[in-house]
């Protein structure tokens, strides 16, 4: 078996009966980085400092000592700030960004023992559900259609993440979700991805798209693994003001728990016209699986649904066009000399930003704008409040929603050209984000094409456990997902 | 509600976005399409609904208000396209 194909678990318990070390698995992870450049996933690689890194961990191990993920090598999002190491949120604006300090997220990983193997590729300032629009080229889906050459997308703006992932190039990948950018990607490529609730994981020192909708979860090969990285991930911060000070639990003791009378709620509104069969089917499979270890099924309902997209694309531009302000070519990365200062400001922006990063500050910059804040970012916030108050109220039935992770399999690359259109990607995803919950996508099957599919599982505020325990049965009934290697 | 070219043009000032005349119209088309899409919103009755603003029902957590961090002025102008001692680099702003 080659020492790729190990997860997180796997590793764990071999490098500490020290059948394995640190470095031989990094080394062995460095060659199939190189041997994948094809997939575009990185768009950084630290092969020296992971080297580096892998041998402390050997060392510690070697003493019977180190952390959770002691020796585990990782791929970090590009949204991450790694200190000294390419920042860019692969963006053509923050050109050469190389910040001085370190995110509290990737500091918690290095401090539980993770080894880095770079920086991974994703849509610009994750804006995108495809990783089309990063400036450093579209990610490649390590899954096919059957009897087809044709590259795919990966999904996003997780792509880079959930392609290294899926690819076997790193044990686990960071990743974020806005609106969905963790669980699409995952569901895209047959991996596991969480995004976490609100305030679990600190957002210090990530480079901020929406800052009330933002969270980091990690993205995995099985839901054990996403357990172990969720819990050395979250943290209270007191550099984050919106991380909440509630325990973290040992995630993994959740695995493998009955669900015996578990009550799972199965939103009617996701039903919504023109779901595909095949997607319909799958959410049916999946109900059954979970009935068939004893959960009970109870249809609930959730009126808001439809309207979490459209005001997610008022609240997110809005809140964007505000966080982004700061790129003015003055304090980091790229300048475009102007008459003036205001003219330095507006070429350097056009310049920097590509368009549909440009589309949504201008969206946000217009729906902020005197004489509109009430009517677009004042109200699509009362919405919000409203469709929280449907999963409120949808608690007191359930203990866990069931819906699918995402409309479709992946598409290929230039295949989604309208806007909105893209941004139904995340339709079954984004009113997560809008209430603040905690959601997984967990691989479920194939499509008729020979893709993954992946179903979803919605929380109450800080339930991941049972997440993760609901996840595993539907792991355990549906498999695990490999690709085929067809790149190296 | 939807914008002509003008509006575009001042929005995109705002946004201290350099934005060609010529592009002027595809960008209204396009954000004439998102603007199109998120008004469904008007469908929903939000009378006595309060604007969400935390996800979570917590006190903000407060300190003292003193300085904890900082007197990094080189490691932060570092990054900038132009610096010098310890400050960042603009054109001139006052005549």
């Amino acid at each position: 078996m080659s020492l790729t194909a190990l997860t997180i678990s796997q590793a764990r318990s071999m490098l500490q009966a020290r059948e394995i070390s640190a470095v031989e698995l990094t080394e062995a992870y460095i060659s199939a980085i190189e041997k994948a450049k094809i997939l575009n996933a990185y768009v950084a690689e630290t092969p020296d400092q992971a080297r580096a890194m892998a041998k402390v961990s050997d060392a510690k191990l070697a003493k019977g000592e180190g952390g959770a993920l002691e020796g585990i090598p990782l791929g970090i999002k590009d949204l991450f700030a790694t200190k000294g190491v390419h920042t860019q949120a692969c963006s053509h604006i923050l050109d050469g960004f190389k910040p001085c300090y370190e995110s509290t997220v990737t500091q918690n990983l290095w401090d539980a023992g993770a080894v880095m193997l770079g920086k991974l590729n994703m849509d610009e300032f994750a804006m995108g559900s495809s990783n089309e629009t990063s400036y450093y080229g579209g990610v490649t889906n390590p899954w096919r259609r059957h009897n087809s050459n044709k590259s795919l997308v990966p999904g996003g703006s997780s792509g880079g993440s959930a392609t290294a992932v899926g690819a076997h190039i790193c044990a686990a990948a960071t990743a974020t979700d806005t609106g969905g950018s963790i669980r699409q990607p995952a569901a895209f490529t047959g991996t596991v991805g969480i995004k976490p609730t609100y305030g679990r994981v600190s957002r210090w020192g990530t480079v901020a798209f929406a800052s009330s909708l933002d969270q980091a979860g990690p993205i995995t090969r099985d839901v054990r693994d996403a357990a172990i990285m969720l819990k050395a991930m979250a943290s209270v911060d007191l550099k984050d003001t919106t991380s909440i000070d509630l325990p973290i639990p040992d995630y993994e003791k959740a695995i493998g728990k009955s669900i015996k009378g578990l009550r799972i709620g199965i939103p009617k509104e996701y039903r919504a016209d023109g779901l595909a069969p095949e997607i319909n089917a799958l959410w049916e499979r999946g109900a059954a699986w979970l009935k068939e270890q004893g959960a009970e099924i109870v249809e609930i309902s959730l009126p808001h649904t439809k309207y979490a997209l459209p005001a997610y694309y008022i609240v997110a531009p809005a809140e964007a066009s505000s966080n982004l302000a700061r790129y003015d070519g003055v304090r980091y990365g790229l300048r475009v000399p102007g008459d003036d200062l205001i003219d330095t400001y507006e070429k350097t922006r056009a310049a920097g930003f590509g368009p549909e990063v440009q589309r949504r500050v201008m969206i946000g910059t217009y729906v902020l704008s005197a004489g509109y804040y009430d009517a677009y970012y004042v109200k699509a916030q009362k919405v919000r409040t409203l469709i929280k108050r449907d999963f409120d109220e949808a608690w007191s039935k359930v203990d866990v929603v069931l819906t699918p992770a995402t409309p479709s399999a992946a598409f290929a690359p230039g295949e989604i050209t309208d806007p909105v259109q893209m941004y139904l990607n995340d339709i079954f995803t984004v009113t997560v984000n809008m209430a603040g919950l905690p959601g997984i996508a967990v691989p479920a099957g194939l499509s008729s094409e020979g893709l993954p599919l992946g179903l979803q599982l919605i929380g109450k505020p800080f339930d991941e456990e049972t997440l993760f325990q609901t996840a595993a049965v539907i792991e355990q009934a549906a498999g695990l997902f490999t690709a085929k290697n067809w790149w190296a | 509600m939807s914008v002509d070219e003008k509006t575009v043009r001042r929005v995109a000032h705002l946004a201290r976005i350099k934005v060609a005349d010529s592009e002027l119209p595809r960008l209204a088309g396009e954000l004439n399409v998102i603007l199109n899409f998120v008004e469904q919103l008007n469908e929903v009755n939000v009378d006595n609904v309060m604007p969400l603003t935390s996800v979570v029902e917590v006190d903000m957590r407060q300190r003292a208000d003193v300085v904890t961090d900082g007197g990094y002025a080189k490691a932060v102008t570092q990054s900038a396209a132009a610096s010098e001692d310890d400050f960042f680099m603009v054109p001139k702003v006052v005549e």
